[in-house]
């Protein structure tokens, strides 16, 4: 479904991405985990158009977006909840929701993709008309990644959701990310927080330093030693 | 007491229109983090171009003094040809240096507004033109001896309802929460789905076709028209803009009618020689007291 091949990206000198590949299926959870500075983040930012390679291809079922602009990515069917969140902190949290569907053509079918990310986060729907930026970091994650979901993804890129959360949280975020999946949509995550996200994915990769060092099934990854040396802290 | 009621007056009638123009500094500024300071120009250059539809209108027979329809499709025009300018500016000009450190980007307004004003003499001559009437003056309201004529009424309300539409565009369209959202965060924005490009454009053609409105309206008051006509209300409106706390939509407004008021009241009661001094005054002021101006929360700078 969404294919990356040898992909490679730099900021000015610094080389962040070095010949990455990796896939991620129809309905599957792929997890990238990796250390600070890996090169995470910048792989999604590229996937997103926010980021130009300097070689390399992204396609998502045989389509090219590689030079696409970001806007075009996302009418393609690929969204990123970025890393940080990002809610728009001066809008209210209907703003957002509706900002999140921009590519919907008619009102109606925002209404319909705002109910039915209410029905996923109840609690954003008392706070409707609250601004983002009053809500807890909880909370502003689950309007995060229910901006991502109004226009159907067929590809959902997630960037370190557990940041910053508490456990209990943490469990919830990863319930809803397996429940999304579950409804047929591809997760790519991003996590620091190995144990979790290798617990709901298929597959894992590990990054270091810009270049992909073990590609493998989660529960694989889980009883590397290697891996759980580096990444479980053990 | 009545002195004082006709000078605020005349600064409102000013004062809207520095309000008008002072919306396009605010607005690109929110959106692009840049002082468009050709923003003067494209005012100038509105300012030409209703002074030619008049003109054809005129010389088409069509009974222009006489009926406000006429002043209408002049202000309309010109506020179209101006968003198209603007458009172009944005287009040719910044757009190619979207990634350039923000000093380059403000040596190239600097250099835009140049061309424009050499442009316009070029093609126009420098020798001040005079606009036809365009509605015939009359007055329309006096209280005692402080006096109301048609065309600083019609100054007024034109700029209240255009302020009025562009509320409504910014905050109850889907291209306005869009702006909103590029100028709080435009990577954000992107991944939400916004032709950020797109909306930077619709950003310099409102702000423009705004600039142009005010001149035409001006223009019911103060018939010529230069090429330098831009320059001291351009100015005056970028200190509006910061004075109401630059990317603030209600502070350029707000900032606008107080630069007008402030303007008459020097000129009235001080000398008409510190007229165009009182602008820097005011920003020097701003710029030690509150330099978020009056309703600005400071910009928040982000990576
Ligand atoms: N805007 C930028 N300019 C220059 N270098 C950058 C920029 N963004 C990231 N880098 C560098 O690129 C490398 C990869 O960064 P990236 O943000 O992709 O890492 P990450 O794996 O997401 O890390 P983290 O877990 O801390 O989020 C790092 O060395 C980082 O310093
Ligand atoms: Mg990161």
């Amino acid at each position: 479904m969404l294919r990356i091949n040898d992909l490679h990206v730099y900021y000015g000198a610094i080389y962040a991405v070095r010949g990455v590949t990796l896939e991620v299926g129809p309905s599957e959870i792929v997890t990238l985990i990796g250390s600070n500075g890996a090169g995470k983040s910048t792989i999604l930012r590229t996937i997103s158009g926010l980021q130009r390679p300097r070689s390399g291809s992204i396609t998502l079922n045989g389509t090219e977006l590689t030079r696409m602009e970001p806007d075009a990515i996302v009418r393609a069917g690929v969204c990123q909840v970025p890393e940080g969140r990002h809610v728009f902190a001066n809008l209210t949290v209907r703003e957002n929701l509706e900002l999140g569907g921009y590519t919907l053509a008619r009102p109606s079918d925002r209404q319909e993709a705002i109910e039915r990310v209410l029905e996923r986060f109840p609690r954003l729907r008392e706070r409707l008309k609250q601004y983002a930026g009053t809500l807890s970091g909880g909370e502003q994650q689950m309007l995060a990644i229910g901006r991502a979901l109004m226009a159907r993804p067929r590809v959902l890129l997630l960037d370190e959701p557990s940041l910053g959360l508490a456990p209990q949280l943490v469990h919830d975020i990863f319930a809803i990310i397996r429940e999304i999946n579950q409804q047929g949509t591809a997760v790519l995550l991003v996590e620091q927080n190995a144990h979790m996200a290798l617990g709901i994915a298929a597959r894992g990769y590990v990054l270091e330093t810009g270049s992909v060092v073990l590609a493998d099934a989660a529960h694989n990854l889980l009883n590397n030693p290697e891996v759980r040396r580096a990444y479980l802290g053990e | 007491m009545q002195e004082f009621l006709q000078q605020l007056v005349n600064g409102l009638v000013w004062g809207s229109a520095y309000a008008l123009i002072a919306l396009g500094y605010t607005m690109v500024y929110g959106i692009l983090r840049l002082i468009n300071f050709a923003h003067g120009d494209v005012y100038m250059m509105g300012a030409y171009s209703a002074l030619f539809i008049s003109g054809w209108l005129t010389a088409a027979g069509a009974p222009v003094a006489h009926s406000p329809v006429w002043a209408m499709v002049a202000m309309l025009g010109a506020m179209a040809a101006a968003g198209l300018l603007g458009f172009f500016i944005e287009r040719l000009a910044y757009r190619p240096l979207r990634t350039a450190p923000r000093l380059t980007l403000l040596i190239t307004a600097i250099g835009v507004s140049l061309f424009l004003q050499n442009i316009a003499q070029l093609a126009f001559g420098s020798e001040p033109r005079s606009f036809p009437e365009l509605i015939a003056s009359s007055t329309i309201l006096q209280v005692g001896s402080v006096t109301l004529s048609n065309q600083q009424a019609i100054i007024i309300a034109v700029s209240v309802i255009l302020a009025l539409a562009l509320q409504v565009i910014v905050h109850r369209t889907s291209i306005g929460r869009a702006m909103r959202a590029v100028s709080y965060d435009r990577e954000a924005a992107a991944l939400m789905g916004i032709s950020v490009n797109r909306v930077i454009s619709f950003t310099f053609v409102l702000g423009s076709a705004l600039a142009a409105a005010a001149a035409t309206l001006i223009a019911l008051n103060n018939p010529l028209v230069t090429p330098t006509m831009g320059v001291q209300p351009g100015l005056k409106a970028f200190v509006a803009a910061v004075l109401g706390g630059i990317g603030n939509i209600y502070g350029a407004m707000a900032g606008g009618l107080v630069m007008g008021v402030a303007e008459v009241m020097i000129v009235g009661y001080g000398s008409s020689g510190y007229r165009d001094g009182i602008v820097f005054a005011i920003l020097i002021i701003v710029l030690l007291v509150r330099p978020t101006g009056l309703f600005g929360s400071p910009v928040t700078e982000r990576a």
